[in-house]
């Protein structure tokens, strides 16, 4: 009885955390130009879609500047956890504290600053202020991924390198970097995610003729959604599920056989 | 080799990206359009129109945080009793939606809710009579629950799923019943969790525009809204700024309790 | 300590050169772009860049005074501009324009109808900086299977039996238009009784009201999600065509005459190819391609000539008679302290 109740939860909760999206899939087949009719059924999104300049154009944009600002991220994350690590605690908190501040300030106040900071230094609005927006709000999430995995480190197999001769670089390489992989990757993945589904920041550092997916979707939320937009979104989605489910399952089988 | 020097990039864009920034919106907050030093940007918030937005939006966003505390402690509690190597898993069910377009899943819950939309149509076919709550503050505060329940359930998930087995197993050994045990050994000890869940909220559902705009059906003015209007309509950005700082009076609060109660500085969001 | 600094020197080019590849490179021919949503047929866009190997950078706002800042602010330089008529004295006054140099524009002249820069004088006096594009009336759209009586006023837009079936617009001009007319007053008001008393209507108005939209009426009307709706003629035509229901029509009250027309904004760094694009606009064949893509009446009469049926082109809601119309009025700019005004009453309605 118990565990039914508890199951009969989790489902409702997932129920409420997919409807829409389910909502959005079968919008996505909608034959109907507008998201208001049901016309039937349809694939012909999924091959408009790959004609429509725009949306290829916003899509492009969207993930390189997810995949740049990820991975500058992650380095200058990764430098900064290695000085942290090093620092004195009065130090290490006040750094801490400033690497806070983007996680916890409110997006519009984090877009609205570097907007104001954008126009004083005369930078013309577009990709690259889009891009260093990004790299701004996703080093935190590589810090705070990556600092714990430092923590559990032990110095001494670091230092036990440097002793058998290997340069700082390759003693880390070889030594740290192996055991702060897990943490780097998982930085990089929430950033890369934060950034493809940041919408605020980017509303408030984007210039003329550049959108990234959420941006082009704001500005057709006015007139209807275009469908092949829901079509993207659909296969969006279902790819990365299917990767996940990859990347869950297949490491488990492995450790098997161990 | 100083260590510390590695801190210099990092630091310098904390600087130019992070703290300059905000310091321009203090400046721009503190003047007015001839560049003299003001405080009316700031005590415009008195103002009957901006108190009442701020006072709906703090009145919504409490509101949807106890709901996503709520909803999201018997699930982390049902979550963190199941197999432990399904932790990433869990995790990934949380992220995925994510993953869909924060726009397209708050829009699509316009589909939903409309008064010719799925829910009411299902309600119809089965002889219930409809909900209308598109368009009021009922649907804004759903809007925030589904958008950011996945903040709540993380950080309390982590924190009951670190929570050492033998501890519960001791207090029961000790005579202690269910309800004593989550009293005295699960709520203390997933306190941390709970307070980063709430910040990790309450910030982005006190301040949001969007929600408000695509449920509302713009007929509901948040603080967020009347920023964002300062800025990309009307124009005043001095006004804007000014209640932004008013804004961060909370955000700051926020931060102070996040310090307070995370000495080690780890973040239990991740 | 040296080090620290020359870290932070290396660190500060690396920005530096960052930052440079914002700028653009090369000689290519480009024009900048700022119009309304969904208000150019896209395949216009391709013709155009093929037959004059100008690229187009083409970006869009949803009204007017989400537009002006922008352009103000000059972080986002546009070519060429679409903004309604009292945005474009505002432009004027604020010297945020150049004049249009015409010979460069034959088109322009030839195609658009005089009327139209007839009109076009209350906003631009001199008819120097603009090019007429569309035009058209604001009105109330409504399904004829959700209402009882015939509607010929703005007043059902308070009527108790249609809450939560009403859609208004949600822009400060527009929706103080409905109520000032509404009232017998000018939707130019300045004076303050006349603000106040249109604001308390509003006020009264809003919990009948279903959502402030702008767009969205459109989707909403065509789903039979409301009864009544405040909409721009142009959209009437799209919506019936979708949902054969929906009747349009001009309140007997008066309405607005909107005309909204192509600029160059003073800080343009394109006007050779900004000039092209306004003269391709105005091609007769271009603007009835546009028409039939967008469905907003064009002043363009060449175009107009060109339509082949015959119910579009004699169509009262694409190409209406004003004449038989009482009290229509154009926007005019109101001034800094009018704006201010009309923002501020607005609020007020809002944050009820």
């Amino acid at each position: 009885m118990r565990n039914a109740l508890k199951k009969l939860y989790i489902t409702l909760i997932l129920i409420f955390l997919y409807a829409p999206i389910v909502t959005l899939i079968v919008l996505s087949f909608n034959k109907s130009k507008t998201r208001a009719k049901w016309g039937g059924f349809t694939g012909k999104w999924y091959i408009s879609l790959f004609k429509n300049d725009d949306i290829m154009a916003a899509l492009g944009n969207t993930l390189l500047i997810a995949f740049v600002s990820s991975l500058v991220a992650t380095i200058i994350g990764i430098i900064a956890c290695i000085a942290i690590q090093a620092m004195k605690k009065r130090s290490r908190s006040i750094v801490i504290g400033i690497t806070n501040i983007p996680m916890l300030n409110a997006d519009i106040v984090t877009g609205i600053s570097l907007m104001l900071l954008f126009i004083t230094l005369g930078i013309r609005f577009g990709f690259m202020t889009i891009l260093l927006a990004h790299i701004s709000f996703n080093i935190p999430y590589v810090i705070l991924s990556v600092l714990p995995r430092f923590k559990a480190l032990n110095p001494s197999t670091y230092e036990a390198a440097l002793d058998l001769g290997a340069s700082p670089f390759r003693a880390f390489m070889k030594v740290v970097f192996p055991d702060i992989l897990p943490g780097v990757l998982s930085g990089f993945l929430m950033a890369f995610t934060m950034s493809l589904d940041d919408f605020i920041i980017t509303h408030f550092t984007k210039g003329a003729g550049i959108d990234t997916l959420s941006t082009k979707i704001y500005s057709e939320v006015k007139k209807g959604i275009k469908p092949e937009m829901y079509a993207l979104s659909s296969i969006i989605f279902i790819s990365v599920l299917v990767l996940l489910f990859l990347v869950n399952y297949m490491p488990k089988e492995n450790k098997k056989g161990d | 080799m100083n260590k510390k020097i590695l801190s210099a990039p990092y630091l310098l864009w904390s600087v130019v990206f992070i703290i300059i920034p905000l310091l321009m919106v203090f400046y721009y907050g503190l003047t007015d359009k001839s560049g003299a030093f003001t405080l009316e940007n700031i005590l415009a918030i008195a103002t009957v129109e901006h108190s009442k937005a701020l006072w709906l939006a703090i009145k919504l966003s409490i509101e949807s945080t106890i709901i996503c505390l709520i909803l999201a402690y018997p699930l982390s509690m049902i979550l963190a009793k199941l197999n432990v190597n399904q932790h990433s898993f869990i995790v990934f069910i949380f992220i995925l939606p994510m993953w869909m377009n924060f726009l397209l899943r708050t829009l699509a819950w316009q589909t939903l809710l409309e008064k010719t939309g799925v829910i009411n149509s299902i309600l119809k076919t089965i002889g219930l009579p409809g909900i209308n709550i598109i368009n009021t503050s009922g649907a804004i505060i759903l809007g925030m629950v589904y958008n950011f329940l996945p903040f709540m359930v993380l950080p309390i998930y982590n924190s009951l799923s670190k929570i050492d087995k033998n501890v519960i197993n001791a207090a029961r050994d000790l005579g202690a019943n269910g309800f004593q045990t989550f009293l005295k050994i699960m709520l203390p000890l997933s306190t941390p969790g709970i307070i980063s869940g709430i910040t990790m909220v309450f910030v982005p559902a006190l301040t949001t525009f969007v929600i408000s705009t695509l449920l509302g059906g713009s007929k509901i003015l948040l603080i967020g809204n009347v920023i964002e209007q300062e800025f990309t309509q009307t124009g005043n950005w001095h006004l804007g700024s000014g209640l932004s700082i008013v804004l961060m009076i909370f955000i700051i609060v926020n931060m102070l309790i996040t310090a307070i109660t995370d000495k080690d500085g780890e973040g239990t969001m991740l | 300590m040296k080090k620290v600094i020359a870290v932070l020197l290396m660190a500060s080019m690396c920005m530096a050169t960052l930052m440079g590849c914002g700028a653009n490179g090369g000689g290519k021919q480009e024009v900048y772009v700022y119009n309304w949503g969904e208000y150019i047929d896209p395949e216009v866009l391709n013709q155009f860049e093929e037959e004059t190997g100008i690229k187009v950078i083409y970006d869009e706002f949803e009204t007017n005074e989400i537009m002006y800042p922008k352009v103000e602010a000059g972080a986002a330089v546009y070519d060429v501009v679409c903004p309604s008529d009292y945005m474009i004295s505002k432009m004027i006054e604020n010297d945020l324009l150049q004049k249009i140099n015409f010979d460069n524009i034959p088109n322009a002249k030839a195609n658009i109808g005089a009327q139209y820069y007839e009109t076009a004088k209350e906003y631009d006096p001199t008819n120097e900086y603009s090019v007429p594009y569309c035009w058209g009336t604001v009105g109330i759209l409504y399904n004829k299977t959700m209402v009882d009586e015939p509607i010929d006023s703005w007043s059902v837009l308070w009527d108790e039996k249609y809450k939560d079936n009403i859609l208004m617009q949600d822009s400060v001009r527009d929706a103080f238009m409905v109520a000032l007319k509404l009232n017998g007053n000018s939707m130019n008001s300045l004076d303050e009784a006349e603000l106040n008393a249109a604001k308390d209507l509003l006020i009264e108005q809003k919990p009948l009201v279903q959502a402030y939209v702008i767009d969205q009426v459109r989707d909403k009307m065509i789903g039979d999600e409301a009864a009544i709706g405040v909409i721009y003629s142009g959209e009437a035509i799209y919506t019936q065509r979708e949902n054969e229901n929906l009747e349009y029509v001009i309140p007997k009250e008066g309405t607005n005459v909107w005309i909204d027309s192509w600029v160059i904004p003073k800080n343009a760094k394109n006007v050779e190819c900004a000039e092209k694009f306004i003269d391709f606009m105005c091609r007769d064949d271009i603007a009835l391609k546009n028409f039939e893509y967008i469905t907003y009446s064009t002043p363009n009469d060449a175009a107009k000539a060109l339509i082949e049926d015959e119910d579009i082109r004699n169509s009262e809601i694409a190409f209406p008679d004003l004449t038989k119309y009482n009290n229509l009025e154009t926007y005019v700019y109101l001034g800094e302290d009018g704006d201010a005004l009309y923002n501020e009453l607005w609020k007020e309605v809002k944050s009820k």
